[in-house]
């Protein structure tokens, strides 16, 4: 699998940037506006797809590959446990311990943008990790399909 | 009344593919389409006539907002449910891939037929 | 009203094309419209964090359904269908409908919800967590537990996806161990 065409290759290299972009402020901005860490990382698990179905699965995973993929998801998880769990300092479970400050800033609203980042991270390298899951050893499916009788059983 | 009723009759062919079709990616489809309804019908639920969505902006007046506001907490849960379902459908055409594999058919008799 | 009759009944046609098309791939592409005319009506009830989401997660519920069927084999199944299966389901779907019919009565009216517990959200929403987003304020603070449950299931079914998928697994080591206890390879 070595990619698709160069227009689209092309193509790809100039808008992923964006795609990157809209989905950290979709992430951030997620107390404010619609959006928050679902659709955000969710966007930007979208971006790693788009590159990995335009340039082929080999340039895709020398730049982020299966392992830090689920490396990212377990942090992105115990990163939002963790911040579950912090606010046992202040009394219970999920306190939001940190000063509100002012609304309709960036900066407010406590624990919630940190929680929404949190849970961008795991969404995107948990969506990424099942599409190389799909992609890899998927492939190998059809390799066995093409050439039958090699496959072992 | 009747667009709880519609939900109802998209359930219900999501259920349809699930039974009798014998794809499993038809199945597969016929779960998404059920997902499909139970969100929708969530939100139905608590949508208020002319109602706004629940964010608040700079200059809104608060106590008109919480008279005219949409419900928000069937917004909250379904934004969970739709993120788990596209895990689920991962999983499913992840099971699908490795049926074929096995059995080199999607047919569900089939497969019946093959284990024997 | 009308608007939202429009649209269902748009993703009604669009789920039957879905269900008996012939050709797989018409069918995945059938349930992608389905999903955005979602989206839509999710927009026009005042939600629009969940229409991101939905839009969002279609397109890449349509490149993994796609992924998964474009190379296998993709025309439908078409030989001994078996009609009483059929008829019978269809007889017991009439009487789920006739059933809900009944019990929809009992729902709120369309337009005027409930709200008993929301009320309190939308109230204290902006003192109690800061948030303009009240959807946000209560994913991530009112009903946390929620969230992280989200998560949890999330990791299990990518998990599931990963150890369904692998092709050569641990097997070296199971036959290695099936050799030294002296089971047959094959079981």
């Amino acid at each position: 699998m070595q990619g698709m065409t160069i227009i689209v290759k092309t193509v790809v290299r100039i808008v992923t940037s964006f795609i990157v972009l809209y989905g950290i402020y979709i992430v951030l901005y997620g107390h404010l506006t619609p959006g928050g860490g679902f659709p955000g990382g969710v966007i930007v698990a979208a971006a790693y797809i788009l590159i990995m179905l335009a340039y082929g699965k080999e340039v895709a995973l020398r730049s982020f590959g299966d392992k830090s993929a689920s490396l990212l998801d377990n942090l992105g998880a115990f990163g939002f446990l963790a911040i579950a769990l912090l606010g046992l300092t202040g009394g219970y479970f999920f306190l939001n311990f940190i000063n509100h400050g002012q609304p309709f800033r960036l900066v407010s609203a406590g624990t919630l943008p940190l929680s929404n980042i949190a849970i961008g991270v795991k969404v995107s390298a948990c969506l990424y990790a099942v599409f190389i899951a799909l992609a890899i050893f998927g492939r190998a499916v059809y390799r066995a399909m093409e050439e039958p009788g090699k496959e072992e059983r | 009344m009747i667009v709880y009723l519609l939900t109802f009759i998209l359930f219900v062919m999501g259920l349809y593919c699930l039974v009798a079709k014998k794809n499993v990616v038809k199945k597969v489809i016929g779960i998404v389409i059920m997902d499909y309804a139970v969100n929708l019908l969530l939100i139905l639920v608590g949508y208020r006539r002319g109602g706004v969505a629940p964010i608040l902006l700079k200059g809104m007046d608060r106590a008109k907002f919480t008279t005219q506001s949409v419900d928000p907490l069937p917004q909250a849960l379904v934004l969970t449910s739709i993120v788990i379902g596209l895990g689920v459908l991962a999983l499913m055409v992840a099971l699908c891939i490795r049926l074929y594999e096995k059995y080199k058919t999607f047919d569900m008799s089939e497969i019946r037929r093959l284990r024997g | 009203m009308v608007l939202f009759v429009v649209l269902l009944v748009f993703m009604i046609i669009g789920s039957i094309i879905a269900i008996e098309a012939r050709n797989l791939l018409s069918s995945v592409i059938s349930v992608g419209t389905v999903g955005f005319a979602l989206s839509i009506a999710f927009l026009l009830l005042g939600a629009p964090d969940i229409a991101i989401t939905q839009i969002v997660v279609e397109v890449i519920a349509l490149i993994i359904l796609i992924r998964g069927t474009i190379s296998l084999d993709n025309t439908a199944i078409e030989k001994h269908r078996d009609t009483f299966a059929m008829v019978s389901a269809l007889v017991f779907f009439g009487i789920f409908l006739a059933f809900s019919y009944v019990a929809l009565k009992d729902m709120p009216e369309f337009g005027k919800p409930l709200m008993k517990v929301s009320q309190g959200y939308l109230q204290r929403g902006l003192q109690r967590t800061g948030a303009a987003n009240i959807v946000m304020s209560i994913v991530l603070d009112f009903r946390g537990y929620d969230t992280l449950g989200e998560a949890t299931v999330l990791f299990t079914s990518i998990l599931g996806a990963f150890v369904v998928l692998r092709k050569r697994g641990r097997k070296k080591k199971e036959e290695r161990d099936r050799a030294r206890v002296g089971i047959p390879g094959d079981l």
